[in-house]
Order: structure tokens, then C-alpha cells, then sequence
């Protein structure tokens, strides 16, 4: 599941308490259990890693703490303590954290902006040479995390964002197959309004999921040159960015969301957008693969996931930007300075290794492997799809909140979620990077 | 006689200074324990606000003054541009404003009807006990949980749709965490629901603390019970009036987890507070520089109502309490 896009409501709930169990680690679990006579750690010393990640719901909690385990067993000089801490919290305690002389050996990391804007801080370990024998295994995926060319975090997985629907639902409206472009998507609208269905469900009041729809927009419409570029850069002045408002718009004249969709939140509750894909009151939503670990829970329908399917982002004539390009992000970790290596590269090196990424996609926690050979054992014919959408693009387009640096990305993310709420205006998104007064 | 009446007044003089030379040791002791006793009681809570309170308070305000994302060295120093941004930015005026709606509302509204609420249970009505329970509970609920339970019950086609349908008052339907000019009022609804049982109590218990010999002597000289509310109780309710504003207007300018949790401050900013504006611009955007910034300047504010108030509302409630015993 995509880390920062867990619920806020949870943060807030669980906020004081994680941050007391965090900083007494009194919630860490050690993997103490288990020895084995095997070990391929080149360190004899015993040496402990603190490991912060985001598992601190059930399944990713459970595997977690297996994986911490079975490297202890296999590497019995170094144990592994868990952290599990929500996924906002990391927010507000790496800063604190990377300021400190003692920070985590192991953190969670999204990559891109974010990561270079933690990088400034020195703590970072290089981990280039360290997995150069086996990054490669990761191909393009591992690129998301690098800094100045360098590898400072690791990928665990990967996403690709595009629209999950309910195939009972489309075959209720008579739509026979997924519209591959835009037009489609709104003439299937009609015949889902037709019959009574709302189209599109949108988590508008968690802001994020608001930020999809514009930035593919920007993605089909712009070039894979202009888009990195402007990325670098931080300027967004480019006519295609406009334009993907203009396309933006013109969908939104449309009116494929449900009514108040400012105010629902993405994965909190049966009223979520989620939830409302998943109790058939939607038809689709435009989400990352993580919705089948969200879905179940949010409905009495046991067979949900069988209900479901996935089509890519439509095409949008015109546009210099590839049909097939997907916006994209993934999980992974940072080791930190002080971390004991090669002990730190290692463990991350059993993360992405074949048996630990199979056991990630069969708990249903992780869609997209890092480690592209885990993916035969993904049996979901959505999932499936949306992996061989991300395998076969052009290229990627990492969401851009988090391929900006951290402060412009959640700029950019604002003035999407104003301008879906009918404030705000192209030049306030385009501007909201660039501009030091954007608050 | 006369010697003895001489002299007796020396034995008494002896007698009188005796025990005081006598008591003379245990002063130092009684001096000691005093002071050993003030170590005890006021070191510790003082190391506590110093290094929990000041001392973050130093560390607010100097890292307002620079451009700081929270990674790496502090060594942008922008003076006071961050005070700039905040005080000249329209929507820090707008989260301003908001709070002042949220705190001038609780005062015209939450008042009269805790006042209410607090004359009629202070009677001798039947379930009495039940029914301060009942307007109690909402406030021993955590924020979390009241914001979460009112996010649910206020979804379009939501349980209080569902109930204003049924009672044929349909047309009354909004969106009501959606509509930009609605969700500010929404989540004042549900901060009242939430608060207004802490008002009751603090009422009641003002209430309590008046004699009833003083309504039952104006009862006797004729007075209705309308006069004697009016200018008996109320005024002698005064003090604990005054207190609940200052609390009220206190605690909604620093209103945060209910909205946050219920709408993130949105959409499109119209249901903002201070600290809402202080987490999206300042923790989410990691310009903690600039979080500061606005944590220093919501402080300021409530520095200054607090002492304006202290000196023109509190004045005379704490003259005789406070301002006289510390001096």
C-alpha cells in the first residue's frame, strides 16, 4: 500500500500513541527467535538494526516481523528490531530523527523529491556500491530512488495508479468493454447514469486522490522530455501542463464524480471512495493497486476482488505524452549513516529477494513486486493487468507530490484539492510549485 | 502585694518569653522542612514546564526566524520574512477568521444554552442524575472518536439524511462537510455537542456554590422566579461565566483534531483553523521554519486575549484570590 496515502483519520487517533511507543521502542519487537547455523553476514560482531516502517496494520505487520525473523535466523549475528509507525508520522519524525545522533538504522522511503529533500540532512547512507551485485535485478525501478545518480533507498515495490471498476456494474449499463479514451469514459458515464449508477468514485476530502486526475492529464498531455524537465526544474510553465487543466475542466464539466465528493475520504469507512466502489454505489475509481488491499474491508461482499477489473488512463487525443505512460510510485527503505553495514544493504537485499517478494504478493500486501520475477505468483487478473500495463509502458511518470521535493509536492496537492472544490484556477495549480508564497 | 504584684509581672514577662526563647529552635527546623518541602513539591513541575513549555516556546521562536525544511543545519536566516508570509497571507486571514466565527458562536450560542441546560438540572427534576450524565458524555469522548462517529453520521445519504427524510424535513438536506459556505457550521455543531457538557458542569457547579438562603430570602420578599434568577443567581454565577469564556474562546482558537479529522481544514480551505493552517503549510509541507512561525504568532494571540482578559473581564474575580495573596 502506498505509505503517505494511509487514512488521516488513523494518524491522528493513533498519533500519541505511536509517538510515546516510537520513542520508548517499548512496541519493538525483536526477532530473537530462531538461530540458525547458517550465516552469510561477512560481520561477526552482533549488531542490531532498528528497522521504521509502516506495517503497523495486519498483514504487512505479521510479514514484517516473519522477514525480521528469518534474517536473524539466517544471519545470527544481527538482529532486527521492528518499529512499526504509521505512515503520516513519518512526516514529522524523520526530520527529528535524522537531526538526532542516534536515528534508525532503517526507514521507510518513497523516493524522488522527498528523498533528496531527507538527503540534505547527511545522514543517508550510499548504498550504491554496497547492492551494485544485485540492484539490477530491480531494472527501472530502482532509479525512483536514487539521488545525484546515486542509490540512497531501496524499492520494495512498486505502484502504477488507474481506474479499478466494477465489472457487474458495467455489464448492468451495457458496457461491454473498458473505454480506452477519454470520450469513451464519458459516454460510459452517461450510460451509467443512465441506470442509476454514479460513475466515478472520488476520495476528494483526503486531497491526494484529487491529484491522479490532473497529473495524468499532464502526463498524456505532455512530452516524457517536458515532464522530466519540468520536474527538475520545479517550473511547470509549460503550455501542456495548462492544457492538462483545459482537459481537467472539460472532464469535470461532466460531472462523473458523486455528489459531495469534497468531503469523502479515500479509505476510511464503507463511505470512503473506496468503500463505495467496493458496496457497488460507484462504478470506478481512479486509484493505485493498492486498492485490493483497501477494498476488502470495506465491504460485506466477500467476492469483491473477483468483481473488479482495471483498465489504464485513457488516451487523450492530441497529447505529446505516450498512450501507454503510467504514474507511478513504490515503497522502500533508507538505510542511515550509522547503520552497521553490509549488514543494512543486506537485509534490504533479502527484502527484494524472490522468496520474501512472493510471500509480500501472496498476503495480498504488495500488487507490484520490486523483484519482477515475484510477479508470476500474482493470481488477481486485475492486478495482473495493471502489472503488465506498468511493465509494458513507455515510461513512468512518478506521482508528482513525491517527485517534487516534498514542500512544492504537497503544494501542488493543495491547489489540486482547492481547484476540485471550485477554487482556485489554473494558475494557482501551475504557479503553486514555483510560487515561495504559496501558502 | 505589692511585691508580688511587681514581681508578677516579670514571672509573666518570663513566663510569656520562655517558651518564646524555647520555641526559638524549632524555627530553623520548621525553616528547613519549609523549604525542603518547596523543593519537593515545586522543582519538579518546574523543571517539567521549563523544559517542556519554555524552553520549546525559545526553540518556536528562533526557528521562525529561518527558512528550515527540519533536515540539515539551521542556516538560512530570512529575519522576519516568515512573518511576513503568515501575517500578510490570505488564507492565514481566512483560517483567522474562522476561528474567530467558531469562538464568537460558542459564546453567543453555547452560552445560553448551558445556561439553560445548567438552571434546569440544578432543580429537582426526575432522572436528574441520568441527564447530566447524558449531556456529559459526549465530552469525555475523545476528539478522534466524536469527529469520526459525526463523519460518518454527516455523509451525503448518511444516518442524519436518512432521519430528516423520515420526518419529512427533506428539503433541509445539504452537504453539509462538502459545501464550501456549510462546513464551518457543520463542524461548530459538532464541537458545541461535544463541549457543551463541560459548560453545564462548570455551570453547575457555580450554581452549586451559591447559598439558597439568598433565593429563598428573595422568594420570601416576593421576588418571581424570573427576578430571582435575573438578579441573583446569574449575578453570583458571574465568576464562573467569565471563566467558561475564557476557556471557550481559549480552546477555539485552538481548535485542530475534530476538524482535521472530519474535513483536513477543506475543502478549499473554508472550514481552516490556525493550527490546521499551522500542520498543512508548516508539518506536511516540512517548512518548519514557517510552522513556527504561525505556532508563535497563534501563541501571541492568546497571550494577549489572555492578559486583556485577566485585566479587564477576570479582574475582579481574581483581585481578592490571586492578585492579593501573590503580592
Amino acid at each position: 500500500m502506498r505509505g503517505s496515502r494511509k487514512p488521516a483519520i488513523v494518524a491522528v487517533a493513533v498519533a500519541a500513541a505511536l509517538a510515546i511507543a516510537a520513542c520508548s521502542s517499548s512496541s519493538s519487537s525483536s526477532s530473537s527467535s530462531g538461530t540458525s547455523a547458517s550465516s552469510s553476514s561477512s560481520s561477526s560482531a552482533k549488531v542490531t538494526l532498528t528497522w521504521w516502517n509502516n506495517g503497523n496494520t495486519q498483514p504487512l505487520l505479521g510479514v514484517w516481523d516473519s522477514v525480521a525473523a528469518a534474517f536473524h535466523a539466517s544471519h545470527p549475528n544481527v538482529t532486527v528490531s521492528v518499529v512499526p509507525i504509521q505512515s503520516d508520522l513519518f512526516t514529522t519524525k524523520m526530520p527529528i530523527a535524522l537531526k538526532s545522533d542516534s536515528p534508525p538504522d532503517i526507514f521507510q522511503q518513497w523516493g524522488g523529491g522527498q528523498e533528496a529533500t531527507q538527503f540534505t540532512s547527511g545522514k543517508l547512507a550510499n548504498l550504491s556500491s554496497l547492492s551494485s551485485a544485485w540492484i539490477s535485478e530491480l531494472g527501472q525501478a530502482a532509479a525512483g530512488w536514487q539521488v545525484n545518480g546515486e542509490q540512497y533507498g531501496i524499492p520494495y515495490d512498486q505502484h502504477v495508479v488507474g481506474f479499478w471498476y466494477r465489472t457487474d456494474l458495467f455489464k448492468k449499463a451495457g458496457i461491454s468493454s473498458p473505454p480506452t479514451t477519454i470520450a469513451q469514459l464519458e459516454s460510459d458515464d452517461v450510460k451509467l447514469k443512465a441506470v442509476g449508477i454514479t460513475p466515478i468514485a472520488l476520495g476528494g476530502g483526503s486531497r491526494w486522490p484529487d491529484a491522479f486526475y490532473w497529473e495524468y492529464f499532464a502526463v498524456r498531455e505532455c512530452s516524457e522530455s517536458v515532464l522530466q524537465s519540468s520536474i527538475k526544474a520545479i517550473n511547470m510553465n509549460a503550455a501542456c501542463f495548462s492544457q492538462a487543466t483545459k482537459d481537467l475542466t472539460a472532464f469535470m464539466a461532466t460531472n462523473p464524480f458523486q455528489g459531495g465528493f469534497n468531503a469523502t475520504q479515500a479509505q476510511t469507512g464503507a463511505g470512503s471512495s473506496a468503500g463505495l466502489l467496493a458496496n457497488g454505489k460507484a462504478a470506478m475509481e481512479l486509484q493505485g493497486d493498492w486498492e485490493t488491499s483497501v477494498v476488502p474491508a470495506l465491504t460485506a461482499n466477500k467476492n469483491i476482488l473477483s468483481d473488479l477489473g482495471w483498465f489504464p488512463f485513457p488516451q487523450v487525443p492530441g497529447g505529446a505524452g505516450a498512450a501507454t505512460a503510467v504514474l507511478s510510485g513504490g515503497d522502500g527503505f533508507s538505510c542511515t549513516t550509522g547503520a552497521p553495514e553490509p549488514a543494512c544493504a543486506e537485509f534490504l537485499q533479502y527484502i527484494d529477494s524472490t522468496p520474501v517478494q512472493e510471500e509480500l504478493v501472496q498476503k495480498g500486501e504488495v500488487g507490484l513486486p520490486a523483484n519482477s520475477t515475484a510477479q508470476s505468483v500474482l493470481t488477481n487478473p486485475a492486478l495482473q493487468a495493471a502489472a503488465k500495463a506498468h511493465s509494458t509502458a513507455a515510461y513512468d511518470a512518478e506521482y508528482f507530490d513525491i517527485a517534487f521535493p516534498t514542500n512544492q509536492g504537497q503544494a501542488l496537492d493543495t491547489a489540486l484539492a482547492d481547484f476540485f472544490a471550485g477554487k482556485g484556477s489554473n494558475s494557482t495549480i501551475i504557479n503553486s510549485v514555483s510560487s515561495s508564497s504559496g501558502h | 502585694m505589692a511585691r508580688t504584684q511587681s514581681a508578677s509581672p516579670a514571672a509573666g514577662r518570663d513566663l510569656i518569653s520562655r517558651p518564646a526563647a524555647g520555641a526559638r529552635p524549632p524555627r530553623p527546623r520548621r525553616g528547613l522542612r519549609k523549604r525542603l518541602e518547596l523543593t519537593v513539591l515545586l522543582v519538579p513541575p518546574t523543571v517539567l514546564f521549563v523544559g517542556f513549555v519554555i524552553v520549546p516556546m525559545i526553540f518556536a521562536a528562533w526557528y521562525s526566524l529561518y527558512n528550515w525544511s527540519g533536515f540539515g543545519p539551521l542556516n538560512d536566516f530570512i529575519g522576519v520574512q516568515n512573518y511576513n508570509g503568515v501575517l500578510t497571507g490570505p488564507v492565514f486571514h481566512q483560517a483567522i477568521e474562522h476561528n474567530v466565527i467558531i469562538a464568537v458562536l460558542s459564546v453567543l450560542l453555547q452560552l445560553p444554552i448551558s445556561l439553560g441546560l445548567a438552571l434546569l438540572l440544578n432543580r429537582r427534576v426526575r432522572g436528574r442524575t441520568f441527564l447530566r450524565l447524558a449531556v456529559f458524555a459526549p465530552f469525555v469522548l475523545s476528539e478522534a472518536t466524536a469527529a469520526v462517529m459525526w463523519y460518518e453520521l454527516l455523509q451525503p445519504g448518511g444516518p442524519l439524511d436518512a432521519l430528516l427524510k423520515a420526518v419529512g424535513l427533506g428539503g433541509l438536506i445539504h452537504y453539509w462537510l462538502a459545501s464550501t459556505s456549510l462546513v464551518l457550521y457543520s463542524v461548530f455543531v459538532v464541537a458545541t455537542w461535544k463541549y457543551i457538557g463541560f459548560g453545564i458542569v462548570l455551570l453547575l457547579a457555580g450554581l452549586q456554590g451559591i447559598p439558597p438562603e439568598l433565593r429563598e430570602a428573595a422568594a420570601i420578599d416576593g421576588a418571581t422566579p424570573w427576578q430571582v434568577t435575573r438578579a441573583i443567581t446569574l449575578p453570583l454565577l458571574g465568576p464562573t461565566i467569565r471563566i467558561w469564556i475564557f476557556l471557550s474562546v481559549i480552546g477555539s482558537f485552538q481548535l485542530f483534531d475534530l476538524v482535521w479529522i472530519m474535513t483536513l481544514g477543506g475543502p478549499a480551505n473554508a472550514s481552516s483553523t490556525i493550527l490546521t493552517y499551522q500542520y498543512t503549510n508548516g508539518v506536511q509541507r516540512t517548512e518548519f521554519g514557517y510552522g513556527a512561525t504561525v505556532s508563535v504568532v497563534l501563541f501571541v494571540f492568546s497571550l494577549v486575549f489572555a492578559l486583556a482578559y485577566q485585566r479587564y473581564a477576570l479582574r475582579r474575580d481574581t483581585a481578592g484570590a490571586v492578585t492579593r495573596a501573590v503580592i
